[in-house]
């Protein structure tokens, strides 16, 4: 196995090439107020079918007690993190309030069987693409976002940026990154017959964004 | 039968067959649309494409070192690294990793170069369940064919012949031809497998050395479960698909998925730097990366053939290409089709073994035009084949370069020249075939099935000129 990695090694440096130019660090800046941002995004994620509503920050509990018990669906998922907490705090009395607080071997039937829907938060989301920014942690781990069939987002309006390479130069990613970073744009979808576009494939069949400010 | 036999009896059979024509035409034509629309300013397009070409220009230089960093890092984040020279050893890696975490049973994402060690087909040698879930690569695995494009493996076939196999191997499953029932029954199916598979294999986008971070683009979602959902996850990709930063990686991800399919953006891209953290609830405990060869090293010999390596393998070229929309990707009997086949393949196997492939080419340009890095197809495909046909042995290292040199044709074309290069003897040889020119055959093999033979003029330009009054010539 060592001579594999000298082999390989050795003959990428036998034929040394020259040098290149350095590319530019790539930047697509697009000057879009915090409205246009909104905008852009909720116009993206449309079109590939994810759900946006622009919601005060005190009621979307309510909104998520009001509209899920309306579509039947009652047994939600959260972490530990403050969005949790404060869904845990409202949430309707209808509800089979699930807690992702253990490892995933523990209940991993019921994570795929037995959940209508996730809430998770977002660290970022991208304008230009339409595009949710997930860093899962401890608090909100990483399959609370695929398994369930239906992803709710919290989206903070004002954590909007315009697009990937401006946010990643934003909060200067390079230094550090998590155990998984996602960019999620819109639910799950394939176009693998007949290059026909169907959603809900493997991850969630639908994905609702709201945007709280 | 030799590798140019063999191209053309899959030629014949590809070209015989109308329902895959269809099928292909079909599909090819919607994703070119699609792509289109993605790049309404040129200016944007080609300031784009220069970016994406330099990002990975650059990772080629510093190949040998970004390596040893992307390795240096992934270990310091978690993540262990394996090399493999050969698809043997890269099997023999993955094997042994899934035999010593007792792995039965692994669900695949979509890798290409798990193809190239005809991995599953090992794996299941060994004892080891492997479950494709990508869905075009599910429906191929089903129907136990290799995939016909690299990007939409199952591309040749339609709904009818997709509803078909659910039925054959699903037969609980109430028959239908609607694609969105055929793609629920898929979910339903591997939503099982998912839950319960020991390990998860995946392919890689992009390798940054300076963060160790394994990238993922897809749509389905399958990707992040096969790499996450298990205990184990391992990755296995190209040697070629390091990149430097961070920042090399949003110019990439955005042409590769303009190029690839139309998109803005895929639904997921999935960025992997550790497995599972102490307080962390899911995710892989333990996480690998196989880094591949298999021939790519060799292809550094010169700065004009090493440009075949930029590729990112978003099949924009297979997609604009006017021979494989005839073809489909089955016919050209090797991992990659169409014209990155043509040029990658020959270099990585040997023109020996593929160098033929590079006849199924018009050199219209379509695929250069559109290719997001800027590899020069045509000019490399035309440079394989003169590689193919050469005489003497240089100092080009190509595996089975002058392997396709055939002596007939080799005299024809001295012949040729001669003729060219001596006006009394090109005199003599117009005046011969003007002359006597009743004497062409009327048959010349397979250029005459479909077209009457050509016959040369009763007079030569020259004479005609001359009758003409023009003094010289």
């Amino acid at each position: 196995m060592n001579d594999a990695r000298q082999n390989i090694l050795s003959r990428l440096r036998a034929n040394r090439v020259q040098a290149t130019t350095v590319p530019a660090v790539y930047a697509k800046p697009l000057g879009w107020d915090h409205e246009r941002r909104i905008a852009e995004f909720t116009r993206c994620m449309q079109a590939v079918r994810g759900e946006v509503h622009r919601i005060a920050r005190s009621d979307w509990v309510d909104w998520i007690n009001r509209e899920m018990s309306a579509r039947g669906l009652r047994q939600p998922l959260v972490g530990r993190s403050t969005i949790a907490e404060q869904f845990a705090a409202g949430a309707a009395a209808g509800f089979k309030l699930t807690r992702y607080d253990r490892p995933i071997e523990a209940w991993k039937t019921d994570l795929f069987e037995q959940i209508d829907f996730s809430v998770t938060g977002t660290v970022a989301g991208l304008a230009e693409t339409g595009t949710l920014v997930l860093w899962p942690d401890t608090d909100e781990p990483r399959l609370m976002s695929l398994v369930p069939p239906l992803h709710i987002a919290i989206l903070e309006a004002d954590r909007l940026y315009e697009n990937f390479p401006a946010l990643i130069q934003a909060q200067d990613w390079a230094s550090g990154m998590p155990t998984n970073a996602l960019l999620i744009s819109g639910p799950s979808k394939t176009a693998d017959i007949e290059q026909t576009l169907a959603f809900g494939i493997h991850g969630p069949k639908a994905l609702i964004t709201l945007i709280v400010e | 039968m030799n590798q140019t036999q063999a191209f053309h009896h899959r030629i014949d059979a590809a070209l015989h067959n109308d329902q895959l024509r269809h099928n292909f035409r079909a599909a090819l034509t919607g994703i070119m649309a699609r792509r289109a629309e993605q790049f309404p300013d040129d200016g944007q397009l080609q300031a784009l494409r220069e970016q994406a070409r330099q990002v990975r220009a650059n990772s080629l230089v510093g190949q040998p070192d970004l390596l040893e960093r992307l390795e240096e890092k992934l270990i310091a984040n978690g993540i262990q690294v394996h090399w493999a020279e050969s698809p043997e050893q890269a099997n023999a890696i993955i094997q042994e990793i899934l035999a010593a975490a007792a792995a039965k049973t692994v669900v695949k994402g979509k890798s290409m170069v798990s193809e190239e060690t005809g991995l599953n087909d090992y794996l299941e040698r060994h004892g080891i369940e492997v479950i494709e879930s990508d869905l075009g690569e599910y429906i191929i695995q089903l129907a136990k064919e290799p995939p016909s494009h690299i990007v939409a493996p199952a591309i040749h076939k339609n709904r009818r012949e997709v509803a078909e196999l659910f039925r054959q191997f699903h037969p609980e499953i109430p028959y239908t031809e609607d694609i969105d029932e055929l793609t629920q029954s898929a979910r339903a199916i591997l939503r099982g497998k998912f839950a319960n598979a020991d390990a998860g294999i995946s392919g890689v986008n992009f390798a940054v050395a300076e963060t160790g971070t394994l990238c993922l683009v897809e749509n389905e979602g399958n990707g992040r479960l096969s790499t996450t959902a298990p205990r184990l996850h391992i990755a296995i990709t190209g040697v070629e698909k390091v990149v430097e930063k961070l920042s090399d990686v949003p110019p990439l991800l955005e042409i590769l998925t303009k190029s690839a399919t139309g998109q803005p953006i895929t639904t997921y891209f999935n960025m992997i730097s550790r497995p599972r953290q102490p307080g962390e609830l899911d995710g892989p405990e333990a996480v690998h990366l196989v880094l591949l060869d298999n021939g790519r090293s060799r292809i550094r010999i010169d700065e004009e053939l090493l440009e075949t390596l930029r590729c990112i393998r978003c099949g924009a070229c297979i997609n604009h290409c006017p021979v494989y929309v005839q073809l489909g990707g089955h016919a050209y009997g090797t991992v990659y089709p169409g014209p990155i086949g043509l040029a990658l393949e020959p270099q990585r196997i040997g023109l020996d073994k593929a160098g033929t492939l590079t006849s199924a080419c018009t050199l219209c340009g379509a695929c250069g035009e559109v290719c997001p890095v800027k590899i020069p197809l045509p000019k490399l495909i035309n440079r394989l084949r003169a590689e193919s046909v050469q005489a003497h042995h240089s100092t080009t290292p190509l595996a089975g370069r002058g392997s396709l040199r055939k002596p007939g044709e080799a005299a024809v074309w001295r012949l040729w020249q001669q003729l060219n290069s001596h006006p009394r003897l090109y005199r003599l040889f117009t005046l011969a075939a003007t002359r006597l020119r009743w004497l062409t055959p009327g048959r010349l093999g397979g250029w005459t099935r479909y077209r009457s033979a050509p016959r040369p003029a009763a007079r030569s330009l020259r004479e005609l000129a001359r009758r003409e009054g023009f003094a010289d010539e």
